[in-house]
């Protein structure tokens, strides 16, 4: 059978298994209904429990080759952030960070925001490179491995950075990650160090069954890959638009769970098919003998 | 068959993927004669004026200021807009120039679609369109890194830390010039000799910041590792087995949670224990630690098939919504092709 069987066939079928749900989403505008898991909801408690005006240190730990799976979460961070009036402070341990830090901003902040001022309300404060040297630096001294904003402007001048001195000063910190330096290193240097500290991470699909192990302890909430995205969109979207319709910027992790669900149905099949051939074919080979 | 496909180049594949491309090109060719087109894209500029001012320690502070404000500065920078809000502004006002097409962004647009399905086409085979693009990916990512390097960390950690007044006046206006620190000395030092790597003669001296580095990462992952894996970890494994609610109830769920976790903490690190032969009760145990295994390796495979599943949900989504106009999820356009082709159909079907 697997002589016979062109594994190019196999490819048609997962293309068309994402391509059509995708469209027929274009078309009707409808998704799939998200319950929350308990990391979701645990990333939406810890940020409902933060008393308006708290700063939020939030890290862009991702590149554009992760954009499909953590720039829906990210998204929704922010929408929720900006919501309940909290204060982000955005930095980044990817070099495409601070980029991808600048279209949510561009997004959500200045599309739907517009009266929150950088540098007051939020700041960008851009990519520092060093890896886990950033983070340890951090623990102790945050102006020194981030002195200046993204434009320049040292932080000393920002209102929002008035008495951060040191990470533990922020009450919560989020990570969105897709690999090295990310949630983990996180964990390992702010989180083990920082025992009050709150922190959320949101981490791509291969990244996830590595980061389960610190939730609930070392990690007070988690999205775990486009499934965790889309159910945080559903919470936030239910907190704030109610019985309104969201916006189609905040639905795009909904809009890609049909493909998930089509997708990880054409690969069941394909296990137990693959596995049904492959013990009709040995049992065949074990009467032959 | 398909990995003689795979792996062998022939005339008759090379005929094959000009009548594939030639396919491809000719499907585009009718969509973009259908409708409003498609692959564009639109840009608006958006001009704002700052106001420069020196403070006490001599940093320069960069204020946004009202247009025409006396010796400020005005940076124009150009904003991508949507074929929807296009064609808002030229029904309000013909001719208008505010959003405007873009024709490098737009030949940006359609590279970035060539180059995506240059990269699926290696599904069907190796292909000079394939190997075009990956060498376009390697080169660019190589050029990236390179300058990120040295804006990211040759010039902010080193030379602004050698030579502040210089790095001030060249790049960084708000650098401080009393930052002079020749502790930065060591780590150009350090990296000179690792340079020695390069010749056939000084290798043995770029042992030595290899040692450093490799010492200086083994000191910092040991203490976080022994910390947030071992001590961490460890402790969170003490539940109790029988758990009991907030209000003093039983816990059947938490309870049985709880049996999973330390029985198959335990039952893995037993299938790991090598000093002892996995006989009785500790071959027992070891073979259910393989089950435990088997379900993280299969829950781990899972989150990398949707996580993968994610990223070409998002590429068809460029090739659907950016490239094609196809659908218009996000109203950026106003007019959907699927769906206006759809609304035609069943608008036939109701005649019928």
């Amino acid at each position: 059978m697997s002589g016979t069987l062109d594994r190019r066939w196999i490819y048609l079928g997962m293309m068309l298994a994402v391509a059509l749900p995708i469209l027929w989403n274009g078309v009707t505008g409808k998704t799939f209904p998200e319950s929350p898991t308990p990391p979701s909801q645990a990333c939406f408690d810890a940020i409902e429990a933060l008393p308006e005006g708290s700063r939020v240190l939030m890290s862009f730990d991702y590149d554009p080759a992760s954009e499909g799976e953590l720039s829906p979460m990210a998204t929704s961070l922010m929408r929720h952030l900006m919501h309940k009036r909290l204060k982000p402070v955005v930095i980044a341990l990817w070099p495409l960070g601070p980029t991808k830090a600048e279209e949510t901003i561009a997004n959500v902040i200045k599309g739907d925001f517009p009266d929150r001022v950088s540098g007051k309300d939020f700041v960008n404060l851009g990519f520092q490179t060093g890896g886990e040297g950033v983070l340890k630096v951090i623990g102790t001294d945050f102006r020194k491995q981030f002195p200046l904003d993204r434009s320049g402007t040292p932080v000393d001048r920002l209102p929002i950075m008035e008495g951060i001195t040191k990470v533990g000063d922020f009450p919560l910190v989020i990570t969105i990650s897709a690999g090295y330096p990310g949630g983990k290193e996180w964990v390992q240097y702010v989180s083990s160090a920082n025992p009050g500290l709150v922190l959320l991470a949101g981490v791509t699909g291969v990244q996830a069954s590595q980061i389960y192990s610190y939730y609930p302890g070392q990690l007070r909430g988690m999205l775990a890959a486009i499934k965790g995205a889309a159910e945080y969109e559903a919470l936030v979207s239910a907190a704030i638009d109610g019985d309104r319709v969201t916006p189609p910027l905040y639905t795009e992790a909904r809009r890609r769970m049909a493909p998930q669900l089509f997708g990880h149905l054409l690969l069941i099949a394909l296990i137990i098919i693959g596995n049904a051939v492959y013990f009709s074919q040995r049992g065949r080979k074990a009467v032959a003998q | 068959m398909s990995d003689a496909i795979m792996n062998e180049a022939s005339p008759q594949q090379g005929k094959w993927w000009i009548g594939l491309f030639l396919a491809i090109a000719v499907l585009v060719a009718i969509r973009a004669s259908i409708g409003e087109g498609m692959g564009r894209a639109y840009v608006q500029t958006d001009s704002t004026s700052y106001s420069s001012a020196t403070g006490d320690d001599g940093r320069v502070m960069w204020t946004a200021v009202a247009d025409g404000t006396a010796g400020s500065v005005t940076i124009e920078r150009v904003l991508f807009a949507s074929a929807g809000e296009y064609r808002a502004a030229e029904a309000a006002t013909p001719g208008q120039q505010a959003i405007r097409i873009s024709w490098d962004r737009t030949l940006g647009l359609w590279l970035a679609a060539f180059f995506t399905l240059a990269i699926f086409s290696f599904l069907m085979g190796d292909n000079p369109a394939y190997k075009f693009t990956e060498s376009i990916v390697i080169g660019v990512s190589a050029g990236y890194w390179m300058v990120v390097g040295f804006w990211a960390m040759l010039v902010p950690k080193l030379v602004a830390q050698l030579a502040p007044s210089m790095v001030k006046a060249w790049c960084m206006p708000n650098l401080d010039v009393s930052a002079f620190n020749p502790v930065a000395l060591i780590p150009l030092g350090l990296g000179i000799m690792l340079l020695s790597q390069l010749t056939p003669l000084g290798r043995h001296i770029g042992r030595w910041p290899l040692a450093f580095v490799i010492g200086t990462f083994a000191g910092l992952k040991m203490i976080s590792h022994v910390e947030s894996d071992i001590i961490e970890q460890a402790r969170a494994t003490m539940i109790p087995l029988v758990a009991f609610g907030d209000d003093g109830s039983f816990a059947p769920w938490d309870s049985v949670r709880n049996i999973l976790i330390v029985g198959g903490v335990l039952c893995t690190l037993a299938y790991f224990v090598f000093s002892v032969e996995h006989k009785g009760a500790v071959g027992r145990a070891a073979r259910v630690g393989v089950w435990f295994l088997m379900i993280t390796f299969g829950s781990a495979f899972g989150f990398t098939v949707m996580g993968r599943i994610a990223l070409l949900a998002a590429r068809f989504e460029f090739l659907f919504i950016d490239w094609l106009w196809l659908i218009d999820p996000k109203g950026q356009r106003m007019v959907a092709t699927v769906s206006a082709i759809a609304g035609s159909c069943s608008a036939i079907l109701n005649a019928i």
